[in-house]
Parts: structure tokens; sequence; C-alpha cells
């Protein structure tokens, strides 16, 4: 009887789950009529603008992911060797993204570096860019800190840090060739978050007027019919694939240490 | 009462005084050592400290300050006061409302499949895939997920046609709408159930078999179990998730544009409006309306972190 139960109640959240993926899927494969083909993928791969937005997109996703890494990862290394006491704040500042919405920062984005402030960012394309990207690191970052800070618990960072000095290590070469390698999986996770948040982006890539994958699905969801599905199986997918990956290099870890 | 205020004024000032003073003649032997450490230590943080506040802390400050201020610079409560307006408090509670239902639907339906999966004798390999699915589930929120349920739940859509033309239901002569207030919360659930069970499996999982066999040789029943035992452990952890979910429903914008376009006047589509083109006729409107969303927001996630510190007490 609870088995029973238990199974309904399941069953009925999956279909909660996948009849909207499933009607995705079969209305971007209905662009002809009466039959299914893969005419809006076709059409979606064919438009220029897809492949610009897409690669721009991707690119800020990898600029994001490389900046966040050099950010977060001193940092958080530094904070558990030096600054053990200001732990708690700091990770209360890294979860402030969650709380401001990413439509407020943004506001004050527009507000703070315009073109007539004392930092005008939006004045140029490079800068705009550069905005952007600072943004999604403030939104990867709750995500990206996390991850790294839990893969620095797993290490003896003390220790790994004075057995580097005492053979003449500098500051860099402590953080690039033995903490970065030691917590590799934490940082491939956060980077995978990253990407997955960055490439669907819209809310920021829009105000800031920048040619991004997110503002382009919404262009196309509010003029054509089939094309946004294709493009949201494509963006699901690529979602899905990040987050696997995610899982994949943590079980890699796990293996790792148990054959240590 | 006034004058008791302007005693600590003073007092805190007296303070601040002798703090700043008293150092040079008698601590130079003991803040020597510190003061050659410090600044090194201080460093590493520089990068990052710099990060959050021109980036975070720095633009945030601008719209709290901005809504106390009128376009020549100087202090007002005007525009705050301009909130109160039919149209505005309107959007506001729209967005309260559809944040309250899909988090509370949310709450309910994650802890049910979450239960289901922990509590109810499921085997085995139900759990990762169902973890791994939340976490992907969760992070599909966005315009893609207006498309899918577009496509689903539309006028064309695949669930729609089906019920129409298999089992004669239509469901616009029900007056359902996916550009309303339930189809922007039923939307929305899709990424608030897997949160939900993301959260509360762990919290499941700290259910002690002992508590439940105290209980029943006790000679409690099933339903007394829950209603004087697990549900109240329980509870702090469900109502803080319930108050992040309602954070993260209010704060969703892109869904909602790609959804209903400018159809239904929920707070973050007015935000972006103004923010595009000032349709409030007032840009100091508009960091009034973005003081509003983080005041909800934040007060959401002060309740949620209160009530996390408190469940934690249990689910160690």
């Amino acid at each position: 009887m609870k088995k029973l139960a238990a199974w309904a109640i399941l069953l009925l959240g999956m279909a909660y789950f996948i009849l909207p993926l499933l009607g995705m899927t079969e209305f971007s494969l209905s662009m002809k009529r009466g039959e299914y083909s893969a005419e809006a993928y076709r059409v979606v791969l064919a438009d220029p603008r897809f492949a610009q937005t897409f690669v721009y997109s991707l690119g800020m996703a990898l600029a994001t992911i490389v900046f966040s890494v050099l950010l977060v990862v001193p940092t958080a290394f530094w904070v558990r060797l030096k600054l053990p006491h200001l732990r708690p704040y700091v990770e209360f500042v890294t979860l402030l993204p969650l709380v401001i919405p990413a439509i407020v920062i943004v506001f004050g984005y527009i507000r703070l570096y315009n073109t007539s402030s004392w930092l005008p960012l939006t004045g140029t394309v490079f800068g705009t860019n550069l905005l952007l990207l600072l943004g999604y690191a403030t939104l990867a970052l709750p995500y990206m800190y996390r991850a790294v800070d839990t893969g620095l618990r797993t290490i003896d960072v003390a220790t790994l840090t004075e057995a580097a000095q005492s053979l003449g290590a500098g500051w860099p070469t402590i953080i690039g060739r033995v903490i970065l390698p030691n917590v590799m999986v934490a940082v491939m996770s956060g980077a995978f978050v990253t990407l997955a948040i960055v490439i669907g982006e819209f809310t920021m890539a829009a105000l800031l007027n920048r040619p991004a994958f997110g503002p382009y699905l919404q262009l196309m969801g509010a003029n054509r019919a089939y094309e946004p599905n294709a493009l949201a199986v494509i963006s699901f997918v690529i979602t899905w694939a990040c987050m696997g990956l995610i899982q994949l290099v943590s079980r890699f870890s796990k293996f790792d240490k148990a054959r240590a | 009462m006034a004058r008791q205020a302007r005693r600590t004024v003073f007092r805190t000032n007296r303070t601040f005084y002798r703090v700043t003073d008293t150092p040079s003649p008698a601590s130079p032997p003991l803040a020597a050592p510190a003061r050659r450490r410090l600044p090194l230590t201080w460093l590493g943080l520089l990068p990052f400290a710099l990060f959050i506040a021109l980036f975070l802390i720095a633009p945030t400050m601008k719209i709290v300050i901005g809504a106390f201020q009128r376009a020549d610079g100087s202090f007002t409560f005007e525009n705050v006061a301009g909130l109160f307006t039919k149209s505005i408090l309107g959007s506001y509670w729209i967005s309260i409302r559809i944040s309250v239902a899909s988090s509370a639907l949310g709450c309910l339906i994650g802890f049910l499949m979450a239960a289901a999966v922990v509590l109810g004798g499921l085997p085995k390999w139900v759990r990762s895939p169902l973890l791994t699915f939340s976490g992907v589930a969760s992070n599909f929120a966005g315009v893609p997920l207006a498309f899918a349920f577009l496509a689903t739940l539309g006028p064309l859509g695949l669930v729609t046609v089906f019920l129409k033309t298999h089992l004669g239901i239509n469901l616009r002569a029900y007056g359902f709408n996916i550009l309303s207030f339930w189809g922007l919360t039923i939307t929305y659930l899709f990424f608030q159930i897997p949160l939900m069970i993301l959260i509360v499996t762990p919290a499941l999982d700290g259910l002690k078999r002992e508590w439940r066999e105290a209980a029943q040789s006790l000679g409690a029943s099933g339903a007394q179990y829950w209603r004087m035992v697990a549900l109240p452990i329980l509870f702090p952890a469900i109502l803080g998730t319930f108050a992040l979910l309602f954070a993260n429903a209010f704060g969703a914008v892109a869904t909602a544009i790609a959804l209903t376009g400018s159809s239904l006047n929920i707070v973050p589509i007015m935000l972006f409006a103004q923010i595009r083109g000032d349709v409030l006729g007032n840009p100091h409107l508009g960091y009034a309306m973005a003081l509003g969303m983080i005041v909800i927001t934040g007060l959401a996630n002060v309740i949620y972190i209160w009530l996390r510190m408190r469940s934690e007490r249990w689910l160690k």
C-alpha cells in the first residue's frame, strides 16, 4: 500500500517533468505539416545569428570561467590558510548574489558604469563585454566558491603549502602548480555550472544590449513558432550535458580517492 | 527617549575618540608584530574584496540610495511613497501571489516526491537518477523553460491538443490560459520542485529510525508519528526552503518575459521595462521598485538562513 502510493507519487511527479520536455521536442519536430522532420533544426542551424550568438555566449562563458577560477581559487585558498576566522563572512558574501536578483545587479551596473560616470564601461563594446563578464562572474560566484571551498576541505592546505615553500616555491607556483591541480575536480564542477548558467542567461545580456544566446532565444520565441523549441531542445541538451559531466567528474574523483 | 538616543551617540563618539587616540603612547611594543603581518594577509583578499565592492555592493547600494533621492540628488521618500499606486502595488501583489503559490506547491510536491523515494520503500536505483535530474531541472530555468511549457500547455500544446481531441476536454473552456497566474505558477514549479527535492532529501535522510521506533513502542500510529515527531522536526527545514523558493520565484525574469511577454505585470517584468525605457516616467521610481525587490527577497533569505540554523540543531 505504502509502496504503491510512493510509486504513484513518483510517477505523477515524473509525468509533470517529462511532458513539457516531450511537448517541446514534439513541437520542434513538427514544422512540416503532417510529418515529423528536423526542419526546424535545419532552419535554426542555418541562421547565422544562431552561430554568432551561441559562439558569443560560449566565449563569454569560457572567459567567465577563467576569471572566476583566477579570482576564487586564490581567495578561497588564502582564506583557508591565513584568515580562517573570516571564512563565515566571506562565505556569506559569496551567497549574496542569490539574495539580490540579477535584474537589480545589472540595473546598478547600468547606473554606475554608464558613459557619464567615473568608470564609463558601457561606453565601448569591450567595456560592456567586460561588464557582462563581471556580472556573470557574480552570478556564478555562489556555485564556484562553494565548489572550490569544498574541494579545499578535502586536502591539507597548510602542509602542502609548507612543503612547497620549503622547496622554494613562491605563491604563484603554490597556487598554480600545487593547490589548483589538487582541487581540479571541484573547479571543473564549478566551471560546468557556470557554463550552464551563462550559456542561456537572458536578463543581464538583454539589459546590456549584448548579442548573447539568451536574448536571441527570447527574440525567436516572440516571432517564430517551431524554431524556438528546437533551440530549447538544444539548450536543454547542453544543460543536461554540463550536469552529466559534473556527475562524471565527481564520480571520477571518488575513484581517484579510493585508489589513493 | 530622544535624549537617551543622543547620549548613546555621544558615548559611541567618545569611544571612537578614545580608540583612535590611545595607541600612540601605550601600545607600540604590542602593535609592532601585528602591524608587520597584517598588511600581507590582507593583500591576499584585496582582489576579491575589490571585485565584490565594485560589482556587487556598489551597484546594489547605488540602487538603494537612488531610491531615496530626487533627480537632483536631494534626499526624499517620494520614490518609495510612489510605489503605493494601484498599478505598482498590483504588480507586487501578483508577484507575491505567484511566488507564494509556486513555492507552496513546490514544497508540497517536492516533499512528497522526496518522501516517496527516501521513506516509501522504492528500489535504491531510483534515488540517484532523481537527484541528478533535479540538479539539471533546477538549472533549466530561463527562456527555454517558457518554450517547453508553451509547447505543452499553450493553445496548440501537446497536452492541450491531446485533451481536446482524445478526451474532449477543452482547457480554454475551463478558463485555463498559460499566460496567466496559474500558467506561470505551473511553469515555475518546474524549477521549484527539483530545488525542494535537492534540499529536503538530506533532511529526510536525517530522520532517525530510532525516533519512529520509539514513537511506535509508545503506541503511536503512523499519522501520529508524522504529526507529533517527524513534521515538527522537519518543519524549520521545510519552511526555510519555502522562503528560498519564494525568493527564487520572485526574482525570476527570463521565464516570465519569454512566457507572457508583457501581458502579465509582475514586478520583474515591470522593472525590466522600466530599465529599458522608463515606462513609469520617473527613473528614480525604478530604483524604488528594485529596492522593493531587494527587501522582499532579502527578508525571505533571512528567514531561510534563520530557520536553517534552527533545523540543523536536529539534523546532524
